[in-house]
């Protein structure tokens, strides 16, 4: 049985005034245990507020509007308060992008596993300092940080120590769940890698089932066993991450692929997609890709696309569904 | 020294070739280091950028790759201005940048302006475009308001943000970062300065957005004949922007030469560990 299953979700920002955004339409997926996915997608395409809704950490303005989120048999959409809360410690972490403002600047990282270890402990649990030190040390150890951490304030430590820290912190409760939101994003190269490769380690041993929200497709492809691409407030497509490179794909994917090249080529075109994502304020006619899409038809701007099989998962496409025969093949026919 | 100031003449049209460029100096580091004292106890030593030179000839377009920590970004601070070298010289033309203080740094931020990284941060949230791209017109050129704002528009158009009636009035909120790094760009452009030095300029921006910044980079290099000190850890940004690259470990260059050659026959372990931390999706 699937651990996560969300059918329907969708999120609106409604503020006091002006035109409320709708930043997540339609999304229905499962999550099997163990699986881990990605979630890639330009700014502003939801990607974050999707994950978000599905750990119910949604700050007003912003409301999940309607939609199922089934957690381990449990509904956490229609869940509230103290129930929530029980649930979150039944199994759901959330880490964040830059560790260093995940991170509470006037305690120590000991003092980090103490609040955490308290906060959640059932009933009988022990929670003394005793406690709480050993468990952050036997978790710090699990990402590569010496015990002597724990009596460090964060600015002592680095941005990618920081980042370590705050896995470590969401490891602490052994959730079953874990969505990462752009971990290494604010990091450089090699300690990106170095994190990443912790990550993907971490998930292997223990495997807990998590979600890596990051507009970075090298290093979700590189990481992940699935991705789900998100355009517009919805999934556009979603294959199993050794299949994306080859076959075809939704446009938009492909446009995102072609923003990448090997440093070490003979020759390189960079591609970029021209155009921003439309104004999600505004009612969304037809397929919200087809204003940049080289392929778009006819259709793809009357009629929005449903996710059809494609290849070895799913996308949103009119022309790649084979719907409709592809502009460019007849073209150069 | 002000003589070969190329914007004497009055203002230039930014679309066009705005000045003889043999007018652009080159940019010599000289055998450069930066030691940084911890305070307190012990006085602890830091070499952030160890005997270091390289030369930016006029037009060129150098890149400094390296990762957090090694030095970078405190050599692009001495080559603009706002450090001090502990030893070694930089020298702009005949002007000895490490010694310029007063009216004479002034000067020299008009012929040498800076691009960094976060676009978000980089711009006054209350100044409108218009404002912001005006401002260095009026403070570094002098020009008269609607001279400073016709010049404006002009540079606004160089750098894409058409129709730039629309855009003159947006503040940077109403903005996509790459509109706002294209408003930064803008601003450095105003005085047509002879260097700019970007700091990680695509590095905040989404994939999508990258190479479009890159582009323009490179197109003002074509069009306006300035030189360009490019700094990052990433990589292939650097392939696409630079002609040649240093790499900085821990404060001194390990390796340097024409961008490709470096990258695809790396000497140095280090280059070799950042070209391996890439995550690209091998095509």
């Amino acid at each position: 049985m699937a651990l996560l299953q969300a059918t329907d979700v969708n999120v609106t920002y409604q503020p006091g005034r002006g035109a409320g955004v709708w930043a997540v339409r339609d999304v229905s997926f499962s999550l099997e245990e163990g699986e881990f996915v990605g979630l890639v997608g330009e700014s502003g395409c939801g990607k974050s507020t999707l994950g978000y809704a599905l750990t119910r950490m949604l700050q007003p303005p912003a409301r999940l509007d309607k939609g199922v989120i089934d957690f381990a048999g449990v509904d956490l959409s229609s869940l509230d308060g103290e129930q929530l809360r029980h649930q979150r410690r039944e199994g759901i972490a959330l880490v964040l992008q830059s560790g260093m403002n995940a991170l509470n600047p006037v305690r120590s990282v000991g003092q980090h596993f103490r609040d955490i270890l308290r906060a959640h402990a059932r009933d009988g649990e022990d929670t003394s300092p005793a406690h709480a030190h050993d468990r952050g040390a036997e978790m710090l150890a699990s990402v590569d940080l010496e015990p002597s951490v724990l009596g460090s304030y964060p600015h002592e430590l680095s941005g990618g120590m920081r980042q370590r820290v705050s896995i470590a912190l969401a490891l602490s409760l052994d959730p079953r769940l874990i969505v990462f939101d752009e971990p290494t994003t604010a990091l450089d190269v090699i300690v990106q890698g170095a994190v990443m490769q912790t990550i993907k380690t971490l998930q292997r041993e223990r495997g807990f089932t998590a979600i890596l929200i990051s507009h970075d497709l090298g290093v979700v492809l590189d990481a992940t066993d699935r991705v789900m691409v998100m355009y517009a407030g919805r999934i556009v497509e979603d294959q199993p991450s050794a299949e994306m490179l080859s076959g075809q794909h939704h446009p938009y994917t492909e446009a995102l692929l072609g923003c990448y090249a090997d440093p070490r080529a003979d020759e390189i075109e960079l591609g970029g997609i021209p155009g921003s994502p439309p104004d999600l304020s505004l009612p969304q006619a037809g397929c919200s890709f087809s204003p940049r899409c080289p392929l778009a038809v006819e259709v793809c701007r009357d009629v929005d696309p449903p996710l059809m099989p494609l290849g070895a998962g799913r996308a949103a496409c009119h022309v790649r569904a084979g719907q409709v025969t592809e502009q460019r093949d007849d073209a150069h026919v | 020294m002000s003589e070969d100031r190329p914007t004497d003449d009055g203002p230039v049209p930014a679309g066009a070739t705005p000045v003889n460029r043999s007018a652009v100096a080159p940019m010599e580091i000289r055998g450069v280091s930066k030691v940084f004292t911890r305070r307190g106890r012990g006085r602890e030593k830091l070499v952030a950028v160890d005997d270091v030179s390289f030369t930016i000839p006029p037009g060129a377009a150098i890149g400094l790759v390296g990762a957090s920590g090694s030095g970078k970004s405190t050599l692009a601070g001495m080559i603009t201005g706002s450090l001090r070298p502990t030893s070694g010289s930089i020298r702009f033309g005949d002007i000895e940048v490490g010694g310029l203080r007063g009216s004479g740094l002034r000067d020299f931020h008009s012929r040498v302006q800076m691009v960094f990284q976060d676009p978000y941060g980089a711009l006054n949230p209350l100044h409108t475009v218009e404002y912001t791209v005006v401002r260095p017109l009026q403070n570094f050129l002098r020009l008269s308001a609607t001279e400073a704002r016709d010049r404006a528009h002009e540079i606004l158009q160089t750098v894409g943000l058409t129709p730039t009636d629309q855009y003159a009035a947006k503040l940077p909120h109403q903005l996509s970062g790459g509109q706002r790094q294209r408003v930064v760009i803008a601003r450095a452009l105003a005085c047509d300065p002879e260097l700019i030095v970007a700091d990680e300029p695509v590095s905040m921006l989404d994939v999508s957005l990258r190479a479009g910044v890159l582009r323009l980079l490179t197109d003002l290099r074509e069009q306006r004949g300035l030189s360009l000190l490019y700094i990052t850890h990433d990589l292939l940004s650097a392939r696409v922007a630079t002609d040649e690259i240093l790499v900085l470990n821990k404060g001194r260059v390990v390796e340097r030469g024409v961008t490709k050659d470096v990258l695809q026959h790396p000497t140095d372990s280090y280059t070799v560990q950042l070209l391996d931390a890439i995550a690209t999706p091998a095509r």
